[in-house]
């Protein structure tokens, strides 16, 4: 019996590398990696090695006492083993021989791999409008742009930087967004963050590049908790993004970080995220990243705005729900996600919105892809407090299956307080046809253009708010992660 | 060119078509008419290649290439356009951009230059006129939320645009009320030259008041059963199907 389906392309023939997740290599470069285990000790002596003022040691123990009394939450629709956490690092840095100067600096093989990984970080010198921050491990590595930056009174530094150079600023905002004790993945991220970005714009001042932080876990066994913390001052402006990716190991590594915004009156944060650690092994799920991240902003102006959109399609674990308080009168917020799921993958995000101050707005777009065995669940929270009046809250959610055996799940919670509240809820599922492809294709269109196109489609309103580069390789990525799936 | 011979296919190990042979010469428009469940549409599915379906025997031959060899893409690069019955909606798929990444498919396989959407849109204005679409339908989500006329007409754009060598269109008069027909039918009667050559696959005679064939084919359980010119047509539409049912043996 003749068939008439032809063979699909595989990956290998649309892409030169047959492996769908290219950035699994490691850097071998010599580290100074603390023994595993965590206590108060552990805690002091990092706080010794990044030479950080009495302020911080207190916060972390702070953080880490509260820590000791949480527990891990159990509500995520996710499954896991149960974490040790005395069997994990908590302290990884390349060995540097003294203070970085400049790029020049940097551990060459260091560079390599961020060259490796599409982020040429001495080509982005040139470049001019993008300042990179690039983390590995647990450490700062480099920041690209930092003088210009400085020309405008913009600050863009690794946060543990910052912490000796402008530790009244830190002081004054670390932890007031996303409090030490808010979840158990943030006390422990408060108790052991070792590195990560932090970002003031002062009043009147709109950044003139887009700024970025890469992030790189390299060491095995070790957990990456990285801290980025971005203050926007009146009226000023910033975009900001940020990509992950991580070494193919067996084990799984914990990632818990913590991200805080705050807007002053009339300012605007746009924070973009494209995600992409390793998943774990396609066939058996073993590996890949735990992803445990707290991300919150504060319009805490009047008439300011904090817009999140996020690409996530990497992670074994996602658990991830950016959100926003709406402190600020006429402040506003929005979430844009794309979350795919492949393989065994299991993710458990979306966004919280607490509208408290008048007249604040808020819209959710949120679209889920899930194929093969995986498990994608949209997790949203819209609170109105009873100061909050006029608030308004548009949400939509979309899911998107691919194939027989994933699953997708919506788990909508609304609480509203003030009666003049008007809160709006959609949601769809949809399986991706054979039809649409097919209609496509007989229209001469390949079959990668058309995954492409109709899973474009599906995401479009999301990809519509990332920067234009960011949204050409959401899209490869998205097209690269589900042309299997397909089939 | 085209040269179907003793073709033999089904859906999910099914057959519905048993041993059709058809030979469609360019210049040529050919009517394959039948009741419902006869194959016509496993027919234009199976030239097209739609994934589902399955050649079980024979052979398809297009301008001298194994048809059933070629992707769904690659038959509409070699010039083989399917109008379907149902079009697909494609939510988020804008239509202009949606026509101008099939036009450049064929650019690109012609080794001509792709346009970009400036250029392209001047190339879509004129076939919107040529097919009667309003110019509003560029920018809407492909098919998405079309009207049933719309949708069909939808599909005569794109054949004008990608005017290829040979349309199947697969009962593309069906759900049009009269009005929207005739503009259909003058579209496609455009569209007919003496170098390509199309396949009308329907139900019922009055498409082909409009667009007349040279010849007409019966269709019934899977196989031809009656060829003739177009008063054939007129046949059916007076006595039904029935007396052209092959009796049981």
């Amino acid at each position: 019996m003749k068939t008439n389906t032809v063979p699909k392309p595989s990956v290998s023939e649309v892409l030169e590398n047959k492996d769908d997740y290219k950035y699994g290599f490691t850097t071998d470069i010599e580290s100074d990696v603390f023994l595993k285990g965590l206590d108060e000790n552990v805690i002091r002596a990092i706080s010794q090695k990044k030479n950080e003022p009495p302020f911080m040691l207190e916060f972390r123990l702070k953080a880490y006492r509260k820590w000791l009394t949480m527990k891990e939450p159990a509500w995520p629709n996710v499954k896991y083993p149960p974490i040790d956490y005395q069997n994990i690092s908590y302290y990884a840095a390349p060995k540097a021989r003294k203070k970085l100067e400049s790029l020049d600096e940097v551990d060459p093989e260091i560079l390599k791999t961020f060259e490796k990984l599409g982020i040429p970080l001495e080509e982005q010198k040139r470049l001019s409008n993008v300042a990179v921050d690039a983390v590995f491990d647990s450490v700062s590595v480099a920041t690209t742009h930092k003088k210009k930056l400085m020309e405008h009174g913009i600050i863009f530094c690794p946060i543990s930087e910052a912490v000796q150079e402008y530790p009244e600023l830190v002081e004054e905002y670390l932890g007031t967004v996303v409090p030490v004790g808010d979840n158990f993945f943030a006390a422990l991220n408060s108790a052991v963050f070792t590195d990560g970005s932090f970002v003031y714009i002062p009043p009147d001042t709109v950044s003139p590049m887009e700024l970025s932080t890469y992030f790189r876990i390299n060491t095995e066994e070790t957990g990456q908790f990285e801290r980025t913390l971005i203050i926007c001052a009146e009226n000023s402006y910033v975009s900001y993004l940020e990509g992950c990716t991580a070494p193919r190991f067996d084990t799984n590594q914990l990632h818990a970080a913590v991200v805080e915004l705050v807007t002053l009156d009339n300012a605007e944060i746009k924070y973009s995220t494209v995600q992409n650690w390793y998943a774990g092994d396609k066939e058996t799920g073993k590996g890949g990243i735990y992803n445990f991240v707290t991300k919150r902003g504060k319009c805490l102006g009047k008439n300011s705005k904090i817009s999140w959109t996020q690409v996530e399609t990497g992670s074994a674990i996602t658990w991830k729900y950016p959100s926003c308080i709406l402190m600020g009168d006429n402040s506003s917020g929005e979430f844009y996600s794309v979350a795919l799921t492949n393989g065994h993958m299991q993710a458990d995000t979306g966004t919280k919105m607490i509208h408290i101050g008048r007249n604040t707005r808020y819209s959710i777009i949120s679209k889920g892809i899930s194929a093969d065995y995986s498990s994608n669940s949209y997790r949203g929270l819209v609170k109105v407090n009873k100061s909050a009046a006029n608030a308004r809250n548009y949400t939509q959610c979309d899911s998107m299956l691919v194939g027989e055996k994933c699953s997708a799940h919506t788990f909508p919670y609304i609480e509203s307080a003030n009666s003049t509240a008007r809160l709006e809820h959609e949601a769809s599922t949809s399986k991706i046809s054979e039809e649409q492809l097919f209609y496509l294709e007989s229209r001469g269109i390949s079959r990668e253009n058309a995954i492409t196109a109709v899973i474009s489609g599906f995401c479009k309103e999301v990809f519509k708010q990332l920067p234009m580069e960011f949204a050409v390789e959401a899209q490869k990525l998205l097209t690269l992660k589900l042309e299997d799936s397909v089939g | 060119m085209l040269e179907i011979k003793d073709l033999h296919a089904g859906f999910e190990g099914t057959e519905i078509v048993k041993g059709i042979s058809l030979t469609v010469n360019k210049g040529e428009i050919h009517a394959i008419m039948g009741p419902n469940g006869s194959g016509k549409s496993t027919l234009s599915k199976i030239l097209a290649g739609h994934p589902s379906y399955e050649a079980m025997g024979g052979t398809v031959t297009f301008m001298g290439k194994d048809l059933l060899e070629l992707s769904p893409d690659q038959r509409a690069l070699e010039g083989i356009f399917l109008g379907f019955q149902y079009p697909v909606e494609v939510p988020g798929v804008n239509n202009a951009e949606f026509l101008r990444m099939a036009y450049n498919a064929k650019m690109a396989r012609q080794g001509k230059e792709e346009l970009d959407p400036l250029d392209f849109d001047d190339i879509l204005d004129e076939k919107m006129k040529l097919v009667g679409m309003d110019p509003k339908y560029k920018d809407r989500s492909l098919n998405e939320g079309f009207s049933g006329g719309e949708k069909k007409k939808n599909e005569i754009l794109q054949m004008a645009v990608l005017q290829p060598k040979l349309a199947i269109l697969d009962e593309t008069d069906s759900g049009l009320d009269i009005d929207a027909l005739r503009v259909v039918a003058n579209g496609v009667n455009k569209l007919v030259n003496q170098d390509n050559a199309i396949i009308l696959i329907t139900h019922y005679q009055r498409l082909l008041e409009y667009v007349k064939p040279h010849y007409v084919h019966v269709l019934s359980k899977g196989k031809i059963v009656k060829s003739g010119d177009k008063s054939l047509a007129l046949d059916l539409e007076a006595q039904g199907y029935d007396w052209l049912t092959p009796i049981p043996k």
